[in-house]
């Protein structure tokens, strides 16, 4: 399941400003001891408002560890509701969201 | 040219085909997202090859593309990077750092709703070119580039 993520959006006009931070080591594969650590990292991410599709993004693991990623959504106004949902390489997901212009 | 049936076709019988697989147990359900993943671009240890997989081709330099990122990044682990494209009909945004062992770091896609805007934090092995490739509507590729020193890399993990 992950830990929670932390999203925060600003309304600016009807364009919504959103910082999300996400809790995932985000592991390259690396040797450890003459072990091999295997890598674990967040691969895919979607936002959606209201349900509709707004912003993807497909990652590799050098993006660091708690990602942070800002972006901005059109078409958004207060009251409408944005999740965010990860996806890693070991098949663990998480979906957050939020109400805009209630936080 | 008909580009939304196309992609209607694409989608109903890749989901078609998906949920048969959901059915039989073939394909757990948390794989769903990573569908249309391009693992050859990913794998691919130069920008060129990754770009190359990624099937963009005759991407052109452009002056439309704003990267904001340190001249000199202290921490490799964190380098905060900053795209904003100003080329019309934006619909992704690649990313890559030219000298770490796998380039390829992601593309954003906006096409669907979102403002042709991303901040990341990367991780950078050493100094390195920041390289970013702008997928545009009419089916052209733009690039820029803006070079970022590291004092300690942060591919260590």
């Amino acid at each position: 399941m992950g830990d929670p993520m932390r999203i925060r959006a600003k309304l600016v006009g009807d364009t919504a400003d959103v910082r999300v931070l996400m809790a995932h080591p985000m592991d390259v594969e690396r040797k450890s001891g003459g072990k091999v650590v295997p890598a674990h990292f967040i691969r895919q991410i979607r936002a959606e408002l209201n349900g509709k599709v707004v912003w993807e993004a497909q990652i590799s693991q050098a993006v660091s560890k708690n990602p942070v990623f800002a972006f901005k959504v059109k078409g958004a106004k207060a009251g409408d509701r944005l999740s965010v949902t990860w996806e890693d390489n070991k098949g663990d997901t998480r979906t957050d969201s939020i109400t805009l212009g209630a936080s | 040219m008909n580009e939304l049936r196309r992609s209607f076709l694409k989608r109903t019988t890749g989901l078609g085909t998906l949920v048969a697989a959901v059915a039989v147990g073939a394909v757990k359900p948390a794989d769903v997202l990573a569908a249309s993943r391009n693992e050859g671009a990913f794998k691919a240890t130069s920008t060129t090859d990754a770009i190359k997989a990624l099937g963009m081709t005759g991407v052109t330099n452009s002056t439309a593309i704003a990267i904001r990122a340190p001249d000199i990044a202290e921490n490799g682990a964190v380098v905060p990077i900053d795209i904003t494209s100003n080329i019309p009909g934006t619909r992704s945004i690649s990313l890559f750092v030219d000298k770490n062992p796998f380039p390829y770091v992601g593309t954003f896609d906006v096409a669907q709703g979102s403002e042709p805007y991303v901040h990341v934090r990367i991780k950078m092995g050493k100094s390195s070119d920041v390289r970013v490739v702008v997928a545009a509507a009419d089916g052209k590729h733009y690039q820029a580039a803006k070079e970022v020193k590291v004092t300690i890399g942060g591919c260590g993990g």
